[in-house]
C-alpha cells in the first residue's frame, strides 16, 4: 500500500515550552491581582488562626475570560442516569460541581453563577507578598554583631580553581575559540552552522509551507519554517529517513577536539559580609476588658504579621512580647497570641516595663530597638499624663515608637491618641485601624519605606 | 518508546489504514506525531501547536496538566483538522491504546475531510496560526507586550461572535432579516473609527482561528461518535491477544462510558449511529456524516426509543439539589439543541454603529430561552468598549422584560 498515507514520528520537543511560558504569565498576573487584594487577605481570619502552611483559596475575578453567556444556573438541561431514572428523582447536589449538565466551550457550565478564578496559595508565599517592601526602619550599625547576612557571590572567572567550580560553557568556549584560531575544528564555523543547520527542521518547508504562504498578508515561507524551528515544532513532517538529525549522528556534524589545560575556566566568589545590625522589638498589647474581641484580633493580626515579617527578613531579631491591662507583665509568644484579660486599662504599666526591659537586657549603642504598642485607647484619665511621659523618654531609647489605636467609631474623646498626639519626635508614628482592611495599611506605615527617610 | 514496540505500532497503523480503506473511509494522509505529556497538553490548551501566546492559554495548560499530574483525567490523543492530518500521541500510551487511537483519529480524519461544516475550513491552519503567531509577536516588540494583550483580552471576550457562513476573507456576513451582522467580531474590525491597523489585523486573525475551530464545535457528537463507531469496529478486526483484549474493553469502556448527571458526546454520538445503522444500514451512516451537525443530527435521529434506551432526562436546579423533571423525548430534544445552537454561546448581532447619531454601538441578543449572565455582562461589556471607542449598549431579555444595557467608558447601566 502507499506508504505516504501515514508517517510515525518521534520528534525532539524540548524547545516546545509555550505552555510553560504562558502558565508563568498567568501565574504573574493571579499574583498581581492577589496583591491587589492584600489589604483583605491579610485580615483574613483563616490565615490569622491555624498554624502551618495551609493553602488558602483566592477568588480573584479578572482572571476568568470575561464572556458574553448563559446564565444556566437554574435552567433545564440534559443528562443521563443508568437506567430507570424517573420524574422527580434527584440526581445530585448544587455545589457538588458533578452534576453540571454538557459543558459549554472550556470553562463554562462547570459552575453556574460563579465568575470567579480560584487562585491557591500558601501562606509563606502571601508572605511574600506581603513583606515585599516592609524592612525595619532606621536601622543603624551597632556594636552587638550577632545579626549578620552571608552571603555568597560568583563574579569573577579565573583559569585557576577547584575542579568542582569549573566553567563548562566558559571552557567548552575557549576549547572552540582555540580550535578554531589553530584551523582544527573542522567546519570552523562551527558554533554558528549549528543553529542554522536547514537539516533539523529541513523537512518542513519542503512539504508544509507550500500551501499557505498564499492566503494570509504575511511574510513568505521561509518566516514560517523560522517560526516553527523557533517553537521547536516539526509537525510531524520528519519522515523515516530524517529521523536522527540529532546532531550526535551525522557524519558531517562537527566534532570538537580534546579540552586542554589551557581551556578551563573556573567561577570564584567572594564572601560577601554586610555589617548588620542587632535589634529587639517590644510588641505591646493591650488586653484589658474594654479590648473587644474585633479590637483584640485586629492587635493579634499585626502582630502575627510582624514576627512572621521579622522572622522571614532577620536573622536574629529578637521579639519580646509584653501585655497589659492596669499592670504589664511579659508572656511568652504563645500566651501573648491566644490568651485574653480583663480588667481596666493602664497605659503606662507597659511602658514602665519596656523601660525596664531595655535598660537591663539592651544596653544603648549595642542595639536597635523598637516598640510597638496597640490598644482601643481607652486608658485611665489619670493615667494619660505619665503614659505620655514615659513614651516621650522611651523615645529616647529606641529607633522607633509605633502605637496603633483600634476604634470602629469615632466618638469617644479623651482617648489615649489625642495624649500621645503632642509627642513631637519623627521616631514616634501613629496609625487608627478602624476596620480589619487597616491592618495591612498600617504594616506598611510602621514598616514601609516612608519613616524610613531619617 | 523501544524500537520493538515502535515497530509493532507501524505494522498495526498500516494494517488499521488498510482495514480503513476497505470499509471505505476516505481519510487525509495521516502525520502521527508521539509527544511527551506537556505537548500535548499545550496542544489541548491552546487548540493547535503555533497557536499564538497568551497567558489564557497557560491557565487552560496549567489546569490540564495538573489534573494530569494528579491522575484525574487523561488525553490520549489530539487530532488536528489540517491536510495533511496531525495526531499527537501521548508517549507514554501502551502498544495497544495507541491501536485503538489510531483507528479513532481515522474516524475523525474521515470526518474532517466529507462533513459539509468542515468544507470552508483551512486545511493549512497550522501554518497559518504560526503566521498569525508571528504577526502578534512583532506587535509585542513595536507595541509592547502588555498592550497587545490587553487587546488580546478584548478581542478574546468576543472572539465567538463570528458569522460561520463567512469562511474566508474579509467580506462579511449575510444581514439577518432584521437586518443584524452576526459577524460581530469582523464588523468591529472593519467598521470602528478608534482602532489602529495592528489591532484591525488582530482582531481579523481572532476570527479566521475562530471560523476555523467552529465546525468542530458545532459537531462534538456527531465527530465523537463517529470516531469511536470506527475505532470499535477497526480493531475488532485486528488479531489481537487474550491480554490485548481485556485492555481493550477497559480503555474503551473509558472513553464512551456514560458518566451520571451528564452527556457524554462520545456515548451519546455512538449510540445514535449504531440505532441508525441497525434501522437503515452503513451507507446512511455515511450520508449522515457527511451532510448533518449536532443539532440537525439530534434533531432528526434522536427517537423516543433511543432516548429511553440511554435512560435520557431532562433535570434542573431546584433550591439546593437537582432534580429530574422531564423524560419526554421532545423536551430532552429541545434543552439539547438549545445548548448546542451556536457552538453554546449566546446569540448576538451588531443591530446600528451608529446610535442617536453619535456613533454608539448597539448589540442585540437574540432571546433563544436563557437569559445572559448579568455578572459576565459587566466585565465584557466594558471590553467592547475598549474595541469600539464610544458607548456600547446591548438590548437583551431580563426576567422577560426587555432590557438595555450601557457602557459609557466608565459606568455600566441598566
Amino acid at each position: 500500500m502507499d506508504k505516504r498515507l501515514f508517517v510515525i514520528a518521534r520528534d525532539d520537543w524540548s524547545l516546545h515550552r509555550k505552555g510553560e511560558i504562558d502558565q508563568e504569565r498567568h501565574k504573574r498576573k493571579v499574583k498581581e491581582a492577589i496583591r491587589e487584594n492584600l489589604a483583605d487577605l491579610v485580615s483574613e481570619e483563616s490565615i490569622i488562626m491555624p498554624q502551618g502552611d495551609k493553602v488558602i483559596k483566592v477568588p480573584i475575578r479578572s482572571l476568568d475570560e470575561p464572556k458574553f453567556r448563559y446564565n444556566t444556573q437554574d435552567k433545564p438541561q440534559v443528562g443521563q442516569g443508568q437506567g430507570g431514572t424517573q420524574v422527580g428523582d434527584i440526581i445530585g447536589r448544587a455545589g457538588e460541581g458533578d452534576a453540571a449538565g454538557p459543558g459549554k466551550g472550556r470553562e463554562a457550565g462547570d459552575q453556574p453563577g460563579a465568575d470567579y478564578y480560584e487562585a491557591e496559595l500558601t501562606i509563606d508565599e502571601l508572605a511574600e507578598l506581603v513583606f515585599e517592601d516592609l524592612k525595619l526602619p532606621k536601622l543603624k550599625p551597632k556594636a552587638a554583631p550577632d545579626l549578620t547576612v552571608e552571603d555568597v557571590r560568583f563574579e569573577d572567572v579565573r583559569k585557576q580553581g577547584m575542579i568542582s567550580n569549573v566553567d563548562k560553557k566558559r571552557t567548552l568556549f575557549e576549547a572552540i575559540k582555540r580550535q578554531a584560531l589553530s584551523g582544527g575544528l573542522p567546519g570552523a564555523a562551527g558554533a554558528a552552522a549549528w543553529s542554522e543547520s536547514g537539516d533539523d527542521y529541513g523537512g518542513y518547508d519542503a512539504d508544509a509551507g507550500s500551501g499557505a504562504a498564499g492566503a494570509v498578508p504575511a511574510p513568505g515561507t521561509n518566516d514560517l519554517a523560522g517560526t516553527a524551528a523557533r517553537l521547536g515544532l516539526t509537525l510531524g513532517l520528519h519522515s523515516a529517513e530524517s529521523a536522527g538529525v540529532i546532531p550526535d549522528s551525522g557524519a558531517s556534524v562537527p566534532v570538537l577536539g580534546p579540552i586542554i589545560g589551557d581551556d578551563l575556566r573556573f567561577k570564584t566568589w567572594e564572601d560577601i559580609r554586610k555589617p548588620q545590625s542587632s535589634a529587639v522589638v517590644l510588641a505591646m498589647m493591650d488586653t484589658s476588658g474594654s479590648m473587644g474581641s474585633f479590637e483584640k484580633y485586629v492587635a493579634r493580626s499585626f502582630f502575627f504579621w510582624m514576627v512572621r515579617f521579622l522572622r522571614t527578613k532577620y536573622e536574629n531579631v529578637q521579639i519580646r512580647f509584653l501585655s497589659h491591662c492596669t499592670e504589664a507583665k511579659e508572656v511568652d509568644e504563645d500566651s501573648f497570641f491566644r490568651k485574653g484579660e480583663s480588667g481596666g486599662t493602664k497605659c503606662s504599666s507597659v511602658y514602665e516595663l519596656a523601660h525596664a526591659i531595655l535598660d537591663a537586657d539592651y544596653p544603648p549603642g549595642q542595639f536597635n530597638a523598637y516598640a510597638f504598642h496597640f490598644s482601643d485607647g481607652d486608658n485611665l484619665d489619670s493615667d494619660n499624663p505619665a503614659t505620655v511621659k514615659l513614651a516621650s523618654d522611651l523615645l529616647e531609647k529606641v529607633n522607633m515608637l509605633g502605637y496603633g489605636e483600634i476604634r470602629q467609631h469615632i466618638y469617644g474623646s479623651k482617648r489615649l491618641w489625642e495624649s500621645l498626639a503632642g509627642l513631637n519626635s519623627p521616631a514616634f508614628v501613629q496609625a487608627i485601624l478602624k476596620e480589619k482592611e487597616d491592618v495591612f495599611k498600617t504594616l506598611k506605615a510602621f514598616f514601609g519605606d516612608e519613616v524610613a527617610a531619617s | 518508546m523501544i524500537d520493538q514496540e515502535a515497530e509493532q505500532l507501524e505494522e498495526a497503523a498500516e494494517r488499521l489504514t488498510e482495514l480503513a480503506l476497505e470499509n471505505g473511509l476516505d481519510f487525509f494522509p495521516m502525520r502521527y506525531q508521539v509527544c511527551p505529556a506537556e505537548v500535548l497538553y499545550s496542544i489541548g490548551a491552546y487548540g493547535m501547536p503555533t497557536r499564538f501566546t497568551h497567558w489564557s492559554f497557560g491557565k487552560a495548560y496549567q489546569r490540564m496538566k495538573t489534573e494530569y499530574d494528579h491522575g484525574l483525567s487523561k488525553i490520549y490523543e489530539l487530532v488536528i483538522n489540517s491536510d495533511p492530518c496531525y495526531a499527537f500521541l501521548l508517549d507514554s500510551n501502551t502498544l495497544l491504546q495507541n491501536k485503538l487511537i489510531v483507528a479513532h483519529v481515522l474516524g475523525h480524519s474521515d470526518f474532517f475531510k466529507n462533513n459539509a461544516m468542515f468544507a470552508g475550513t483551512d486545511r493549512q491552519m497550522v501554518e497559518r496560526m504560526a503566521v498569525f503567531a508571528d504577526r502578534i509577536e512583532r506587535f509585542s516588540h513595536e507595541y509592547g507586550s502588555d498592550e497587545v494583550e490587553a487587546f488580546l483580552d478584548a478581542g478574546i471576550a468576543i472572539q465567538e461572535h463570528v458569522d460561520p457562513f463567512v469562511r474566508f476573507g474579509r467580506t462579511e456576513g449575510f444581514r439577518e432579516a432584521d437586518g443584524g451582522v452576526k459577524d460581530v467580531i469582523g464588523y468591529i474590525a472593519g467598521h470602528s473609527r478608534y482602532l489602529e491597523e495592528w489591532q484591525r489585523e488582530i482582531l481579523y486573525m481572532l476570527r479566521a482561528e475562530m471560523l476555523y475551530f467552529w465546525p468542530q464545535m458545532e459537531t462534538k457528537i456527531m465527530n465523537e461518535g463517529w470516531a469511536s463507531y470506527w475505532h470499535l469496529k477497526l480493531v475488532r478486526e485486528l488479531d489481537l491477544s487474550d491480554s490485548e483484549i481485556v485492555e481493550f474493553a477497559k480503555m474503551n469502556a473509558g472513553v464512551i462510558q456514560p458518566s451520571p448527571g451528564r452527556i457524554n458526546p462520545y456515548y451519546l454520538g455512538l449510540m445514535m449511529l449504531r440505532h441508525i445503522e441497525k434501522k437503515e444500514g452503513l451507507k446512511a451512516l455515511f450520508e449522515i456524516r457527511e451532510t448533518e451537525s449536532d443539532v440537525s443530527f439530534i434533531r432528526n435521529y434522536l427517537t423516543k426509543e433511543l432516548a429511553e434506551e440511554m435512560d435520557l432526562f431532562v433535570f434542573k436546579q431546584e433550591e439546593r439539589v437537582y432534580k429530574v423533571t422531564a423524560k419526554d423525548v421532545a423536551e430532552i430534544k429541545d434543552n439539547l439543541i438549545r445548548s448546542r445552537t451556536n457552538g453554546g454561546f449566546p446569540y448576538l448581532t451588531v443591530k446600528d454603529d451608529d446610535l442617536h447619531g453619535r456613533g454608539e454601538l448597539l448589540l442585540d441578543n437574540r432571546y433563544e430561552g436563557l437569559e445572559l449572565d448579568r455578572k459576565y455582562v459587566e466585565r465584557t461589556l466594558p471590553l467592547v468598549h475598549r474595541l469600539w471607542g464610544r458607548n456600547v449598549h446591548l438590548r437583551t431579555i431580563v426576567d422577560g422584560q426587555e432590557k438595555t444595557y450601557v457602557y459609557d467608558g466608565k459606568h455600566l447601566a441598566g
